[in-house]
C-alpha cells in the first residue's frame, strides 16, 4: 500500500513539475468551448440548451490529449520495467496511475467547466449539477482511458489511434453525463437515475479497466 | 540460491534468437551473457525478469522466496535509466527507495557510492549521460534484492564509474547475491563465467 | 480425446477441412441469396413504405451478421488470451474484417431506408447509433492491429480491445436506448409478429447471407494462414542466407 501511494505521489509531483500537460488540457478545453459559439452563432437560447453536451464533449476531447502520455513516459524511460518488478501487481500500478491522471486532469477540467458554462449561458441552477456529474463521471474517463494509453504504447500514430479506440468506450459515460445535466435542467425527474448509472459506470471502470490495462501493459513489456 | 535457465528458446518477430540455452548461476557468481548485437542478450535478461515467457524451457530460482516471483526478487537495469528528468537526483532515489521498499538509510549510501551526493538537489535532466546512468544504477543499492539483472551496465560510464560499479557488484556477490549481465565489453566482475548467446553460439557450443 | 476445437486448432487440418467446406458454403450462399431475392421481390408490397421496404432484406441480415461477427471476434480474442489457441488470432482478424464490411452495409442500407421513412439520410435512432458505435469499435480493432509493427504483439493487444469491447457493448446499447421511445425490434429472435409472406423471404435472405458470411470467413482465414506461411518461409530464407539456420525441407 505504501508503494501505491508513493507512485500516486510521484505522478502528482511530476504533473506539478512538468505542468504542461494540465495547461494544454485546460487550454484546449477553453479553445473548443469558445470556438463552438463562434461557429454556431450567438443565439443564447440555443447555446444554453446545448451547453451540457458541449461541455461534456469538449471535456472528453481535452482528456484524450493527455491519455497517450499516461504510460508513455514511464515506458520510454524504463520506469515501467522497474514498476513491473516492484511489490505492486501491474493492476495496482494501473490504478495508481489512473487515479493520478484523474486528480491532475479530470479534477482541473471539472473545476474549469462552470467558468466555460458562463460563456455558453448555462442556467445558474445547473452549475452544481454540472460539477457533480463531472466529478462522478470523470473517473470513468481516466480509468477507461488508461486502457487506451496502455494499448497504444508501441503503436505508430498513437495520438489519432487513441481517439478512435476511446470514442466507442466513452459513449456510455458521455450519454449519461449529458443526460443527467439536461434532466436536471428540464426538471424531468430523470436526473437521479442517470446520475446513479454514471456513478455505477465510474465504479465499474475503476474496478475493471485496470485489469485490461494491466494485461495490455504486460504485452507491451514483452 | 541458484538461478537456473533450462533449454531456453526465444523468438522475436518469428525469428529464432537462441534455442536450448541452459545455464546455472549460483549465489556469489556472476554470469556474463556475451554475443553480437541482436543475439538476444536483452531478450534473455527480460526473460529472466519475467517480462517475457520463454518459447520453450523454463527459468527457476531455487532457494529464493517461494511466495515471490523472480521479478520481485530482482533488480532490472535496462538500457533506459528509469530516471525522471524533472525530479532531482535525491527525489528519484527517494521514490524508487519508497516504491521498492528499501530502508531509508541506504539512500545516503547509494548516493555516496555512485558519487551523486553533490548533485542530489539537481534535477536529473541537467545530468550528463554518464551521471544519469549512475543515477539509474544507484537503484541497485536502494533496496536489497538477491538477483541483479544488468543490461549493458557500463554504457556511457567513465573508467572511475566502471570501477565503482564493479565494486558494488563484487560486494553484492560476496554478500551471496547473484548477477546476470549482458555485455559486449569486458566487465571486471569477480567470479564471472561467460555465456555465449545467439544461434551461432549455440551451434558452436 | 480431443475436443472439436482442439482438432480444428491444427492449421493443416483446418486447411484441409475448409478446402472441402468452402465450395459448398459458397454454392449454398449463391442459391439461398438468389432464391431469397426472388422471394423478396415477389413478396407483397408494404402498404406504407412501398418498394423502399425491400431494403430490409439486406439490412436486417447485415445487422445480425455485424453483431455475430463481433461475438466471434470476442470469442476468438478470449481463445487467444486464455488458451493461446493457434488459430484464434487468425479467426479474430478475419471476423473483424468481415464484420466491419457487414456493419458498413448495415449502416448504408439503414441510411438509404431512412431517407423515405424519416426524410433524412441519417436519424440518430438508437439502433443506428449503436450500429455506428459498433462500426467505430471495428475500425479501432483494425487500426490498432495495423499500427503495431510486431504481429504477435498486435494480435495480443487487439484481443484485449476485443474483449473490452464485448464487455462495454451492452452498456453502450443500454445508454443509446436510454432516452428513446422504445420501439419493438423488427426481427427479434423469438418469432416476430410479421406476416409470413414477408417473413419467409427475410429468413431465406438471412440464411443466405449467413452462408455467405461463413464462406467469406473461411476464405479470409485461409488467406491469412497462407500469408503467415509465406512470411515464415521468407524469414527462414533470410536466416539460411545469414548461415543461422538449416534450409527447410
Amino acid at each position: 500500500m505504501k508503494a501505491f501511494w508513493h507512485l500516486v505521489g510521484r505522478d502528482l509531483l511530476l504533473a506539478w513539475r512538468e505542468g504542461g500537460a494540465i495547461g494544454v488540457a485546460l487550454g484546449f478545453y477553453l479553445v473548443v468551448v469558445t470556438m463552438l459559439p463562434l461557429g454556431l452563432g450567438p443565439d443564447l437560447n440555443l447555446l444554453s440548451r446545448i451547453a451540457p453536451g458541449l461541455l461534456w464533449v469538449a471535456l472528453l476531447l481535452a482528456t484524450l490529449l493527455s491519455l497517450g502520455r499516461l504510460f508513455e513516459m514511464d515506458f520510454e524511460d524504463g520506469s515501467l520495467e522497474v514498476l513491473a518488478t516492484g511489490p505492486l501487481p501491474l493492476e495496482a500500478v494501473a490504478v495508481a496511475k489512473s487515479l493520478a491522471h484523474w486528480l491532475t486532469t479530470g479534477i482541473p477540467l471539472t473545476v474549469m467547466a462552470p467558468v466555460l458554462g458562463l460563456l455558453l449561458n448555462l442556467p445558474l441552477e445547473a452549475y452544481g449539477v454540472l460539477v457533480g456529474t463531472m466529478l462522478a463521471g470523470t473517473p470513468a474517463v481516466s480509468f477507461i482511458g488508461a486502457i487506451g494509453g496502455a494499448l497504444t504504447l508501441r503503436a505508430r500514430r498513437g495520438g489519432v489511434l487513441i481517439a478512435l479506440l476511446m470514442l466507442p468506450l466513452f459513449v456510455p459515460t458521455l450519454q449519461f453525463g449529458i443526460e443527467a445535466v439536461s434532466a436536471a435542467l428540464t426538471g424531468s425527474g430523470g436526473f437521479m437515475p442517470a446520475f446513479l448509472i454514471l456513478v455505477a459506470i465510474s465504479l465499474a471502470s475503476v474496478v475493471l479497466a485496470p485489469l485490461a490495462a494491466a494485461v495490455a501493459l504486460r504485452f507491451q513489456l514483452q | 540460491m541458484k538461478l537456473i535457465g533450462e533449454k531456453l528458446c526465444a523468438k522475436r518477430g518469428g525469428r529464432v534468437l537462441f534455442a536450448k540455452l541452459s545455464f546455472t548461476v549460483d549465489s556469489g557468481r556472476a554470469l556474463l551473457a556475451i554475443g553480437p548485437n541482436g543475439a538476444g542478450k536483452t531478450t534473455l535478461l527480460r526473460m529472466l525478469a519475467g517480462f517475457l515467457r520463454p518459447e520453450a524451457g523454463q527459468v527457476r530460482l531455487e532457494g529464493g522466496d517461494a511466495d515471490a516471483s523472480i521479478a520481485e526478487q530482482c533488480h532490472y537495469v535496462g538500457h533506459a535509466n528509469a530516471v525522471k528528468p524533472s525530479l532531482t537526483v535525491a527525489e528519484n532515489a527517494a521514490f524508487w527507495s519508497g516504491f521498492l521498499g528499501g530502508a531509508a538509510d541506504r539512500l545516503e549510501v547509494a548516493l555516496n557510492t555512485f558519487g551523486l551526493a553533490a548533485l542530489r538537489d539537481i534535477p536529473a535532466g541537467y545530468l550528463s549521460a554518464g551521471q544519469r546512468r549512475r543515477a539509474g544504477l544507484m537503484r541497485l543499492l536502494l533496496a536489497e534484492r538477491p538477483v541483479w539483472l544488468l543490461d549493458e551496465p557500463t554504457t556511457s560510464l567513465d573508467e572511475t564509474a566502471q570501477k565503482v560499479l564493479a565494486g558494488a557488484v563484487n560486494q553484492h556477490l560476496s554478500g551471496g547475491g547473484l548477477v546476470v549481465a549482458a555485455t559486449h565489453l569486458p566487465l571486471a566482475f569477480d567470479r564471472a563465467q561467460e555465456l555465449p548467446v545467439g544461434l551461432s553460439a549455440a551451434a558452436v557450443a | 480425446m480431443q475436443t472439436f476445437t482442439q482438432r480444428l486448432a491444427n492449421p493443416t487440418r483446418f486447411m484441409e477441412l475448409s478446402a472441402r467446406l468452402l465450395p459448398w458454403m459458397a454454392f449454398l450462399a449463391c442459391v439461398l441469396i438468389a432464391v431469397g431475392l426472388v422471394m423478396a421481390f415477389t413478396a407483397p408490397l408494404d402498404y406504407q413504405q412501398g418498394h423502399a421496404a425491400k431494403i430490409m432484406y439486406v439490412h436486417v441480415p447485415a445487422a445480425w451478421l455485424s453483431m455475430l461477427a463481433y461475438a466471434m471476434v470476442a470469442a476468438s480474442s478470449f481463445g487467444l488470451l486464455v488458451f493461446r489457441h493457434p488459430l484464434a488470432d487468425v479467426s479474430a482478424k478475419s471476423a473483424a474484417l468481415i464484420g466491419v464490411v457487414f456493419t458498413f452495409v448495415c449502416l448504408v442500407t439503414g441510411s438509404l431506408w431512412g431517407k423515405p421513412m424519416w426524410g433524412a439520410f441519417w436519424s440518430w435512432d438508437p439502433r443506428l447509433t449503436a450500429e455506428l458505435v459498433l462500426f467505430f469499435l471495428y475500425l479501432g480493432l483494425i487500426a490498432l492491429r495495423s499500427s503495431v509493427e510486431d504481429e504477435a504483439l498486435a494480435a495480443n493487444l487487439t484481443a484485449v480491445l476485443g474483449i473490452v469491447g464485448i464487455v462495454i457493448l451492452p452498456v453502450i446499447h443500454y445508454s443509446v436506448y436510454w432516452n428513446s421511445i422504445h420501439q419493438p425490434p423488427s426481427l427479434s429472435f423469438g418469432w416476430p409478429k410479421i406476416h409470413p409472406s414477408l417473413l419467409w423471404p427475410l429468413v431465406t435472405m438471412t440464411a443466405g447471407m449467413q452462408a455467405l458470411f461463413v464462406a467469406l470467413y473461411l476464405k479470409a482465414m485461409r488467406n491469412e494462414i497462407l500469408r503467415r506461411r509465406v512470411k515464415a518461409l521468407r524469414l527462414t530464407e533470410v536466416q539460411v542466407a545469414a548461415g543461422l539456420a538449416e534450409p527447410a525441407e
